[in-house]
């Protein structure tokens, strides 16, 4: 905040502002929710070291050579990187004040989310047929947490993305709506960039190992 | 009704999971319950239930969430303490073929209850609510910058508290030790209740707690007032950002490692078990990821209590004021640097060990240097030996002892003898009992009639602070002498008869902290007996330096009628200095935030959900969790969380002031 707290004109020093004006509202809100990010972040940062200590830990069971299917998995990749530019998108129509073409990106961004989050469980319950079960093998342990916790995010951020369309439908682009939808971008590009990590070293390292 | 409906309802929730065959469990139900009774009746009689749901449950004010936050804590202490006390009596008696009075079932969960909430459920509270109270008051806010949150925050750490109570007489707590190590708290070797109610009582915490950081550290870097610059902060403010920064990064370290352990038992995976690749290390790696930083959360705040009153019983600027706020973020730094120090004998080497030994020492740096910049501060100050400032001396004595035990024990092969001793035991009481929990009664003691507008009765506290800290030295002193001969911990009976005297001098010196903490509940009481008496008028009754003193006592909801604008590091003192008047006329309304009962709800609602999980009520857990969902969007639709104070209202709470001050003048 930017005040003059230099000693009034005869000298006196000022101890107080007589004419103040109260913080805007969501004034912490970026902030804030930075931080939340960040240790959210940390969450991730702890899957990914317990799968980089057991990730190697098959017990005899299945491999990742034996289970991953990098073109599936490189659609899924897709489907999630293209909902991070309809996002996009959208944040660019919403700071035009263009309420019909904001929902209709936030909608698109929501298919393509769901359609990730899709592939992700047909994934799984391939694997999981195939005898592949998260108890096998602390290495299957270490990968259905690290990859379903992030399916999970990505699931809230669907529910979350629903409540922010039906919010902007009823109150419009208001600045509450609008900093909300910022939260939500913010987070679905964490997501994003949590996911790229996943690919490389869960899925490309994998099949390398 | 069938079984497979009764198991379909209640889960494994039967009879028999009452521990009535338990005859000290059914004694304490019948107190605690008839003790509940008499105060729910008591509050039905005179009809302040109405009262205390819109003014406190409800009520966003982050001085009354810092109240409530003290209460909760000040009670868990009772029962943490009852459990010390349990320990103490077990361990004096069970000699020369004695099996003491408490069975093993029994006996392991009382040590394990004993540690979980005394860390989690009175350290925590009384930091925390300290932190709320003063912070924002320090800094020259009108409240957190996330009431709401803050009230939520609250709830889920009483939610956490109520499951892990509920454990006491609706099945049983965990028999692990307080950090739940697996593969003894893996589902194979503790199949029952105990480490679910652990788990789940601990998550519920954790989530308020991660929120509340996030709150306080966007509090000390947004709403400083005008002038605050980071240098001016006051000390304590400091100690809060550096713990609420810590609170951030490794709460959600906590929340995975335990996250993962109710994964491995209820799920069957492979984390930490000892077959199919699983690895129990990594389970005590994480959860002291977590656990070193924790202990820096308790006592750095602790630390800048003392430094406030240092100085304000000095009479003097804090010395070294600069290298105090360094020498926190040192150690703020280096408490992620250490945690290996906890398991040297896991066999990861002499070059890691040894890194994890020299980082540990390093930190007794930065807080020798704390120390003697307290002690600089008192150098050729006019001394006053008021309740906060003997506890402050105290700690000072307790805590260099404890420091110097800690470095001994940072030492590799030094360790390997001490590892789990007695000699630890009486290692980490020395440093939490005379930092955090010293630490917690001179804030208590210091900021009291700020809170309440009323001192506390001096006779009464002094009485307890001897207590307290005879008791202390009497009751740790002979663990250090029993570690070194080699007795480890969490023992229920000994064989050899030559140790039973230093038991018994612990449990007398045990004692001696009871009678402390008696005359502590006595002197609460008699100062509000006599609170005409100890009434403090002009809201500074310290002659103190920092913000929080030029509001009344208690400050009214808004903090103060003008934000103030800081010149100077002791801000206040700045003010009284160049004589500062205090503003009388040209009052406007003030923009607060409304309160609201979604946090309280939210938290129940995650309580109902913990208590379904561990007992395995599906249903119960399902459905508290989708209501939680449904509430939390549903006040997500509400944009009007906010209501101006009216000018009138300001004006008549500063014009009663007014009268107030000339009436002491």
């Amino acid at each position: 905040m930017t005040v003059a707290v230099n000693p009034t004109q005869t000298g006196e020093p000022v101890f107080y502002l007589a004419d103040e004006h109260p913080h805007p509202e969501g004034y912490s809100t970026s902030l804030g929710f930075w931080i939340y990010l960040m240790s959210d972040c940390l969450i991730f940062a702890i899957l990914f070291a317990t799968f980089g200590v057991l990730g190697g830990n098959y017990a005899a069971g299945p491999a990742p050579k034996d289970l991953f299917e990098l073109p599936l998995v490189a659609v899924n990749t897709s489907m999630l990187l293209l909902s991070s530019i309809t996002y996009g998108f959208a944040m660019l129509t919403m700071q035009q004040n263009k309420i019909a073409q904001t929902q209709m990106w936030l909608a698109i961004t929501g298919l393509f989310g769901a359609a990730f989050i899709g592939i992700e469980l047909s994934e799984f319950a391939h694997m999981i047929h195939e005898g592949a079960t998260p108890q096998r093998s602390a290495f299957l342990s270490a990968f259905f947490t690290l990859v379903g916790t992030h399916g999970l995010h990505v699931s809230c951020g669907l529910i979350w993305l629903v409540t922010l369309m039906v919010q902007v439908w009823k109150f419009g682009l208001i600045e509450a709506n609008r900093r909300r939808l910022m939260c939500l971008s913010m987070f679905w590009h964490f997501l994003d960039v949590v996911w790229i990590g996943v690919f490389t070293f869960v899925y490309l390292l994998g099949v390398l190992r | 009704m069938s079984p497979d409906l009764l198991k379909l309802i209640f889960g494994r929730l039967t009879f028999e999971s009452l521990p009535l065959h338990e005859p000290i469990v059914v004694g304490t139900f019948a107190v605690v319950a008839t003790g509940g009774l008499i105060m729910v009746a008591g509050l039905t009689y005179f009809r302040v239930w109405g009262y205390l749901w819109s003014e406190w449950f409800t009520s966003v004010d982050h001085k009354r969430i810092g109240i409530m936050y003290m209460i909760l804590g000040i009670v868990m202490l009772l029962r943490g303490f009852a459990d010390a006390l349990m320990m103490r009596l077990q361990q004096a008696l069970a000699f020369g073929g004695s099996e003491g009075y408490l069975n093993s079932h029994h006996y392991d969960q009382v040590f394990t209850a004993h540690g979980v909430i005394m860390i989690f459920f009175v350290a925590m509270p009384l930091v925390t609510g300290l932190m709320n109270f003063v912070v924002p008051l320090q800094i020259g806010a009108r409240d957190v910058s996330f009431p709401f949150l803050n009230n939520f925050s609250f709830w889920m750490t009483v939610g956490g508290a109520v499951l892990v109570m509920a454990s006491l007489f609706i099945g049983e707590f965990a028999r692990t030790g307080w950090l739940a190590y697996p593969p003894l708290s893996n589902i194979g070797y503790s199949p029952d209740v105990g480490v679910d109610y652990y788990i789940w009582g601990l998550q519920v915490a954790g989530v308020g707690t991660t929120l509340s950081g996030i709150n306080l550290i966007c509090t000390i870097v947004k709403l400083r007032c005008p002038g605050m610059t980071m240098m001016r902060m006051p000390v304590f403010t400091w100690t809060a950002l550096c713990t609420n920064v810590l609170i951030v990064a490794s709460f959600p370290v906590l929340t995975v490692v335990l996250a993962l352990l109710s994964l491995d038992r209820y799920v069957g995976t492979n984390f930490f078990t000892n077959d199919f690749g699983g690895s129990p290390m990594m389970y005590v790696n994480l959860i002291w990821i977590w656990g070193h930083p924790e202990v820096y959360i308790l006592v750095l705040p602790a630390f800048g209590i003392f430094s406030e009153v240092t100085s304000t019983f000095s009479g003097k600027r804090l010395f070294g004021y600069t290298s105090m706020v360094y020498a926190t973020v040192v150690i703020t730094i280096l408490s992620y640097l250490v945690w290996l120090h906890h398991f040297f004998t896991m066999g990861s080497g002499a070059s890691v060990n040894s890194f994890f030994g020299i980082t540990t020492m390093i930190i007794s740096i930065p807080t020798g240097a704390k120390m003697f910049n307290w002690l600089f501060t008192m150098y050729r100050g006019r001394i006053r030996f008021e309740l906060p400032m003997m506890w402050t001396i105290a700690f000072m004595l307790t805590f260099v002892l404890g420091g110097m035990t800690g470095v001994l024990l940072a030492v590799p092969p030094a360790d390997f003898v001490l590892h789990n001793s007695l000699f630890l035991i009486a290692h980490f009481h020395n440093v939490i009992i005379g930092g955090v929990v010293f630490g917690a009664f001179a804030g208590i003691g210091y900021w009291f009639p700020k809170a309440f507008g009323f001192k506390l009765d001096p006779f009464w506290g002094k009485l307890s602070f001897w207590f307290w800290v005879t008791g202390f030295y009497l009751a740790f002193m002979p663990l250090y002498v029993l570690g070194l001969m080699g007795v480890t911990r969490r023992l229920r009976v000994f064989d050899d008869p030559s140790l039973q005297i230093w038991f018994i001098v612990a449990g007398i010196g045990a004692f001696l902290v009871f009678l402390g903490i008696l005359s502590m509940l006595i002197q609460f009481a008699v100062s509000f007996l006599r609170r005409e008496q100890l009434k403090d008028v002009t809201g500074d009754p310290w002659d103190a330096r920092t913000l929080e003193w030029a509001t009344s006592s208690p400050p009214p909801a808004y903090n103060f009628a003008f934000t103030p604008v800081v010149h100077d590091n002791d801000a206040w003192w700045d003010m009284k200095k160049r004589g500062y008047q205090r503003p009388l006329l040209g009052f406007k309304p003030i923009h607060m935030p409304s309160s609201t009962g979604t946090g309280i709800i939210l938290a129940g609602l995650a309580t109902a959900m913990g208590f379904g999980l561990i007992w395995y009520i599906w249903w119960l857990a399902a459905a508290s969790f989708i209501a939680m969902l449904a509430v939390g969007i549903g006040h997500t639709f509400n944009y009007h969380r906010d209501f101006d104070i009216p000018a009138d209202d300001v004006i008549r709470a500063e014009d009663a002031r007014t009268k107030l001050l000339a009436g002491a003048k």
